[in-house]
């Protein structure tokens, strides 16, 4: 496309260049110069009302806010002018009127805007001396609190909780004067919780349960981190004071995720500071477990597994969706060349495999990132519901619908949230008929449609009702529309697998333009675990392991459970018992190591039990489910655990693997760069934080020996496994309490 | 029903001693549709240049011409096209369009009409404030009426012409009278009125190109097209078209809405028409358009002719037709903290300056009237009134600014004189911070 | 169940039918459920929200927008005394002091015995036949104390009458 039209204007006597229909205020910002803003937010709808923007432009009679004015050919304005810097004073004196100025308590003093605003362009002495009208601080939820005076109705949050995440949960009441945001339900929220409006408000008028009145930003470190719990990869930022991690929020905006944070991400962190914290190594004495040193528990698994090694007995070892590179990469090594053994899985939830071997010879062009959906023509939605599940993923989903009227057409088994944004839905009984038949294979009604949906109301304006059809037509009209779109990224889920993501890439490759791909998986680093080789019959970058030298995959070692098949388990941050019940009995014969945070339904089994550190508590790198890797940085601590690559670490130095030396993250991440396919990343961009994009794809992948099924977690947006479970946040919104597994 | 005074000129209020005018026939019976007959004869341009040709300018306050705002509408639109009428008088001092709609409220229906016409819409709705539920009323059994006699509906009398039309109420907001805000409201919403542009004419309710017009506005437009744009223009100075019905309230004999040429003396109208001075005081100050507008000292009303550039001259505006008279025994003080009162409590709350502004100088007005005044506060809240002008969303900041700044400017003395303790003519009471208190 | 009488939503039905979308019916929809009801209840919003395909917190948002609209109850007859400028200057706020004496209530306040509620009005466009008060939907206008208290007894009476006759 060629660069849009530029338009020239002057202000404050130096001249601009910026890109026709830019808004002033951008204009300016993009040449450094700050027009202060309150309502004003960027990619959402245009307020005008805290009137901070005001300035001059030539041939207009009045004050223009920029934050409205979009640039055109010659304009003049001055933004510095006397009757500006008059008219800015005047807004934060009338802001200030009834604003509380209780800073000195206020969780939001050190990070407010007003104050900052105040300080540069205020209003030093108050001569408002009129009562100001003190109202009560509301709590809308366990996360939410409202403290009406502060609030400068900018109407930030309104939109964030509406156009940015298509909640619609706060509102405005009353009129002048008593005008007031509420909530859904009269005295609370029901809503997602995200807190999205917490980080957007300019004041404190909106702060946090889980944080306030904790501490005060500066005593606090921000450590950006990513996001522990599902595959999307958010940046959040920890707030940690001594080692304890407060909050966690995304107000630098600097991460993947732009504006955005899930409720796990902003508050479900509290995990960290359970009680529940294992912080001592347990081994099972007199049938029970008792903490022991951390030199007796090492050398107690050493000790077992070189018997077991000398007796041949098969070890087993289940690695995990959470922890990082470094460590997935460092496990499998553990296994295959310390345990020596080819049993070696994770719980899987996304077909990697067979989406890059169906991408076999293409190159980085089929990969599509998160961000992509933002300003995608058209997307394909395949299984799945992103708005629980991948929270970013529906995020930009949306973002793209309501920035760039991406047309999203939905094939799902159910009825989910972004139906509300689908251009077309089409709710069938089996995905797989329904992709073979997108793939021109088979009949539709092999797929038959189970329910079509009208989109539903859609309340910005701004929508163009004609775009949005009726979704009667079957799955007929569904393809035919999809064949004429060009670009389309392809989005699906672990709802699919195997042949039908091989029909769906087919599908997507007969399209025209650049068909691109994106695999939903479900925890923070599945991505990572598929690619470091946390497979039997895959070593890192989806090489296969020698013919015939596959391993046991997931479910065929809990099957060989009951018949005594393995002489020992190890798990690692994962917890299968939950899922597959194993009876005591079953145990008998294996020797169970669990390494985890906490005392899980697999931990509880255990004969030897290594307490770990959480992803907020270790450093390394972790890979989103679109393959974008970013550092994690260490925030936290827990005092007693221990990384998972620490753990093993000294496990190879107990079992005599002397040249593997001290765990150092950095070392091994060379080593992923120099040895996995696609990590050979530029270090520089990875450290800075810019997400680069692994490309593991690899040739063929071959089937794995037995298509083992996935097994999506379908998570919602309050829970979240076994961190989920003990995070007192998460469980402690109402919206929440009807989903707890 | 209103007998007609010697003085008056009776165009759109020609109907208002006719005691079946609100009904079908004694509105046939009156010429009624004829002017719409006339006009579906005429190419839409055609009556688009009859409307500017009659000088008419917007009855609703802000006097825009009628015939110019017609001819923003683009012809060819991919959304429908509007008329609405604003029926929600709400400008304190205004009780004009309520006769309108009481005695002739086919004239609004036919002037709707012409302008669909005109513009190439087919539907309109005409807002009415939620008080007003008799004209409400009044107006659903008008259009029945005219529907049913196919004045309204498909193929309006076999022209070929579609035109929908329904009355709808407003309750309670003065805001809603900003046209933006009405639209806002007709489509289920809070009123909050509109960045602008787009302008309605553009892009209006639903997203559609509308013109939106005052009820005498609307009203006026049949006899327009009878009698043609240069017999109405005549009734005027230059750029001055025409008739309008002026409110006349306050410390006068004898309160009254008339209609008079534009141009006319303000004098004329308080003495002959108003019957003077009630009980011979004399005249301190006048407000000459509607509570929005910067009151005239009575010295410079009494010389001023009613008409938009004449009032305009000496600093203020014709605005709605609702001029009040004040005596020289009323407290101005008083009178700004009144006006303010219902400033802010019809403030939407959407923009700073307004929302915190009016506030700030209610209160401040409030303790000031009360006794507590400070010598700062005078010039403080002239102060505020100038950061709220021109400074705010929408009119309604300035309609609040205006008359505060013209009363603190004029009446300085008096409020330096409450500052002296002289004791208040209308006493201690007051009802500030009753009005509102949600 | 509908808080609303058959012929409430009948002419709900109606009333969404006269706009290219339903929404717009909205502030009418409310003022005609007030007045059957008296206030808007939580069971008119929930029911309105509904009819609508909206949330209660839309509806709800511009419930507090309108100032007719009411989420408590008022008196039978609700006494709304202008005291806006043409009305200040012809003794609007002694007819609203008379009524606060004579009703003992204040504003927005509701007698005891339910029968007459108080309000001080901005201008309700009867500036030209100043000083006026509404009761309900009905105009009294270019009043005397005295006159006021006519039409109130006149009220009271009415009251009564009802009263005894159910
Ligand atoms: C705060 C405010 C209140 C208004 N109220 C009314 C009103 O009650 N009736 C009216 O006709 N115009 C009112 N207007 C003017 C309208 O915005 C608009 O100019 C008018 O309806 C246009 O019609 P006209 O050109 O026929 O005058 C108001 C404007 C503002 C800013
Ligand atoms: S000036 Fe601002 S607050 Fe006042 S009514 Fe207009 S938009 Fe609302
Ligand atoms: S940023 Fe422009 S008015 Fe608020």
């Amino acid at each position: 496309m060629a660069d849009p039209a530029l338009v020239h204007l002057t202000v404050n006597g130096q001249p601009l260049q910026v890109p026709a229909g830019t808004l002033l205020i951008e204009a300016c910002k993009q040449h450094g110069i700050e027009v202060p803003s309150f309502c004003y937010y960027p990619n959402l709808s245009l307020q005008a009302a805290c009137r901070m923007c005001l300035v001059e432009i030539e041939k207009m009679p009045k004050l223009q806010t920029a934050c409205t004015v979009v640039v055109s050919e010659g304009m003049v304005v001055n933004s510095d002018s006397e009757t500006v810097h008059r008219a800015r004073k005047s807004a934060i004196e009338f802001i200030l009127t009834n604003h509380p100025l209780d800073c000195p308590v206020c969780d939001a003093g050190g990070e407010c805007e007003l104050q900052d605003m105040t300080f540069k362009y205020g209003a030093e002495q108050g001569r408002f001396v009129e009562p100001k009208r003190h109202r009560e601080e509301q709590q809308w939820s366990p996360v939410v609190y409202f403290d009406r005076p502060r609030c400068i109705l900018c109407y930030r949050c309104v939109r964030a909780c509406g156009e940015g995440m298509d909640v619609w949960a706060l509102g405005v009441a009353n009129r002048g004067i008593n005008a007031t945001i509420i909530p859904s339900h009269q005295d609370h929220l029901e809503c997602e919780e995200c807190g999205n409006c917490i980080d957007i408000c300019p004041v404190g008028a909106l702060t946090s349960g889980a944080y306030r009145y904790q501490t005060r930003p500066w005593e606090m470190q921000h450590v950006g981190a990513i996001c522990t719990f599902c595959g999307d990869g958010c940046k959040t930022t920890l707030g940690v004071r001594n080692g304890e991690i407060l909050r966690g929020d995304n107000r630098d905006k600097s991460g993947i995720n732009g504006d955005f944070l899930c409720i796990k991400g902003r508050y479900g962190l509290d995990f960290t500071r359970h009680p529940e914290r294992l912080k001592q190594p347990l081994a099972r004495r007199d049938g029970e477990l008792q903490p022991v040193s951390w030199g007796y528990a090492l050398e107690t698994a050493a000790k077992r597994w070189r018997e077991i090694q000398k007796a041949q007995g098969a070890i087993g070892v289940i690695g995990s969706t959470r922890i990082l590179n470094e460590e997935a990469y460092t496990l499998q090594k553990f296994a295959r060349q310390v345990l020596g053994t080819p049993h070696l899985d994770h719980h899987r939830t996304a077909d990697f495999p067979a989406l890059f071997d169906a991408l076999a010879g293409r190159g980085a062009e089929s990969l599509a990132r998160l961000d992509d959906l933002k300003t995608a023509p058209a997307v394909l939605l395949v299984g799945g519901d992103p708005t629980p599940q991948h929270p970013l993923t529906a995020w930009n989903l949306r973002w793209g619908y309501r920035q760039h009227k991406t047309r999203l057409y939905v094939l799902n088994s159910g009825d989910i949230k972004l139906r509300r944004q689908a251009y077309r839905y089409a709710q069938v009984a089996s995905l797989a008929a329904a992709v073979r038949y997108l793939n021109g294979e088979g009949e539709a009604q092999s797929a038959p449609l189970t329910g079509v949906a009208e989109p539903s109301e859609k309340r910005w304006p701004q929508t163009p009702a004609a775009e949005v059809a009726r979704l009667d037509e079957g799955l007929q009209d569904f393809r035919a529309r999809l064949r004429q779109e060009q670009d389309v990224i392809i989005v699906f889920s672990g709802d699919i697998a195997g042949d039908s993501v091989r029909d769906l890439v087919a599908f997507g490759n007969s399209l025209s333009g650049q068909t691109r791909y994106l695999a939903l998986a479900d925890n923070a680093n599945a991505r990572g675990a598929a690619d470091m080789g946390l497979y039997p019959d895959l070593l890192p970058g989806y090489v296969p392991v020698a013919a015939g030298q596959a391993g046991l995959n997931l479910e065929q070692m809990l099957a060989a459970l009951p018949r005594q098949g393995l002489a020992s388990l190890y798990v690692v941050g994962a917890n299968p018992f939950r899922s597959h019940p194993v009876a005591a009995g079953d145990l008998k014969q294996t020797f169970l190591v669990v390494q985890d945070l906490f005392l899980t339904e697999t931990a509880r089994q255990a004969d030897l039990v290594f307490p770990a550190l959480c992803a907020y508590e270790k450093a390394g790198t972790v890979t989103n489910t679109g393959g974008q890797v970013q550092p994690q940085r260490r925030g936290g601590g827990c005092e007693g655990a221990k990384s998972d690559l620490e753990i093993l670490h000294r496990l190879a130095a107990a079992m005599g693997e002397a040249a593997w030396g001290a765990a150092d993250p950095d070392r091994t991440l060379q080593e992923i760069r120099a040895q996995v396919k696609g990590y050979d990343l530029p270090l520089a961009k990875l450290l800075a934080g810019e997400a680069p994009l692994a490309l593991p794809l690899n040739g063929r992948v071959p089937r794995a020996a037995a298509d083992l099924p996935l097994r999506p977690h379908h998570d919602t947006l309050f829970t979240a496994g076994t961190l989920g479970r003990y995070s007192a946040t998460l469980n402690s919104v109402m919206e929440g309490r009807a989903d707890k597994r | 029903m209103t007998t007609p005074h010697p003085l008056e000129t009776r165009v759109v209020s020609r109907r208002f001693d006719q005691p079946d005018a609100h009904t079908l026939a004694g509105y046939l019976a009156s010429d009624g549709f004829r002017a719409l007959e006339k006009a579906l004869a005429m190419a839409p341009d055609k009556v688009i240049e009859e409307v500017k040709a009659s000088g008419l300018r917007g009855r609703g306050g802000a006097g825009f011409p009628t015939g110019l705002k017609w001819s923003f509408v683009p012809k060819q639109s991919p959304r429908e096209k509007y008329v609405l009428c604003n029926a929600d008088e709400s400008e304190p001092g205004t009780c004009k369009d309520r006769l309108i709609l009481e005695y002739d409220p086919f004239a609004i229906i036919e002037g709707m009409l012409i302008c669909g016409h005109a513009i190439g819409a087919h539907r309109g709705y005409i807002y009415i404030r939620g008080e007003y539920r008799y004209l409400l009323d009044r107006m659903e059994q008008a259009l029945a009426e005219a529907r049913a006699a196919g004045y309204v509906g498909k193929n309006i009398r076999g022209s070929g012409f579609d035109f929908e039309l329904h009355a709808h109420t407003g309750a309670g907001a003065y805001e809603c009278g900003e046209e933006s805000a009405l639209m806002e409201s007709l489509e289920g919403k809070r009123g909050i009125p509109r960045l602008k542009p787009p302008f309605p004419a553009v892009s209006g309710f639903m997203g559609g190109p509308t013109v939106i017009n005052n009820v005498e506005t609307l009203a006026s437009i049949p006899p327009i097209l009878l009698n043609g744009g240069a017999w109405f223009a005549a009734f005027g100075p230059p750029k001055n078209g025409g008739t309008r019905l002026f409110c006349l309230s306050g410390h006068v004999e004898r309160q009254g809405v008339w209609e008079l040429p534009l141009g006319f003396p303000l004098r004329k109208l308080i003495e002959d028409l108003g019957g003077g001075m009630r009980n011979g005081a004399k005249l301190k100050a006048v407000v000459p358009g509607g509570s929005s507008t910067p009151l005239l000292p009575g010295n410079v009303a009494w010389d001023l002719n009613l008409d938009f550039d004449s009032v305009a001259k000496v600093g203020s505006f014709l605005g709605s037709g609702g001029v009040v008279v004040v005596d020289e025994n009323t407290c101005m003080v008083r009178f700004a903290l009144r006006i303010m009162q219902f400033y802010r409590h019809e403030s939407c709350g959407w923009c700073v300056p307004c929302r915190e502004g009016t506030q700030w100088l209610q209160t401040s007005l409030t303790r000031f009237h009360n006794g507590g005044g400070r010598a700062a506060d005078v010039d403080l809240m002239k102060e505020v009134s100038e950061n709220i002008l021109g400074r705010t969303f929408c009119a309604l900041g300035d309609a609040a600014a205006m008359p505060t700044l013209s009363i603190l400017q004029h009446w300085r003395q008096e409020f330096l004189d409450h500052l002296a303790g002289k004791p208040c003519p209308f006493g201690a009471r007051t009802t500030a911070g009753a009005v509102g208190a949600h | 169940m509908s808080p609303f009488s058959p012929q409430l939503e009948a002419r709900f039905r109606e009333l969404m039918q006269r706009y290219p979308a339903r929404r717009s019916a909205l502030v009418p929809m409310l003022l005609y459920a007030q007045d059957e009801l008296g206030w808007l209840t939580p069971a008119a919003v929930q029911r309105i929200a509904e009819l609508l395909a909206e949330t209660e917190l839309a509806v709800r948002e511009v419930i507090g927008y309108y100032s007719m609209l009411r989420t408590e109850p008022t008196g039978k007859y609700h006494v709304q005394v202008c005291t806006n400028i043409s009305c200040l200057l012809r003794g609007g706020d002694e007819l609203y002091a008379h009524c606060e004496r004579r009703l003992g209530v204040g504003h927005k306040q509701t007698a005891a015995d339910g029968v007459f509620s108080l309000e001080e009005v901005e201008c309700i466009g009867a500036c030209s036949w100043a000083p006026a008060v509404q009761v309900n939907y009905d105009f009294h206008q270019e009043l005397t104390v005295e006159q006021l208290d006519k039409i109130l007894d006149a009220y009271a009476a009415r009251a009564r009458g009802e009263r005894t006759d159910s």
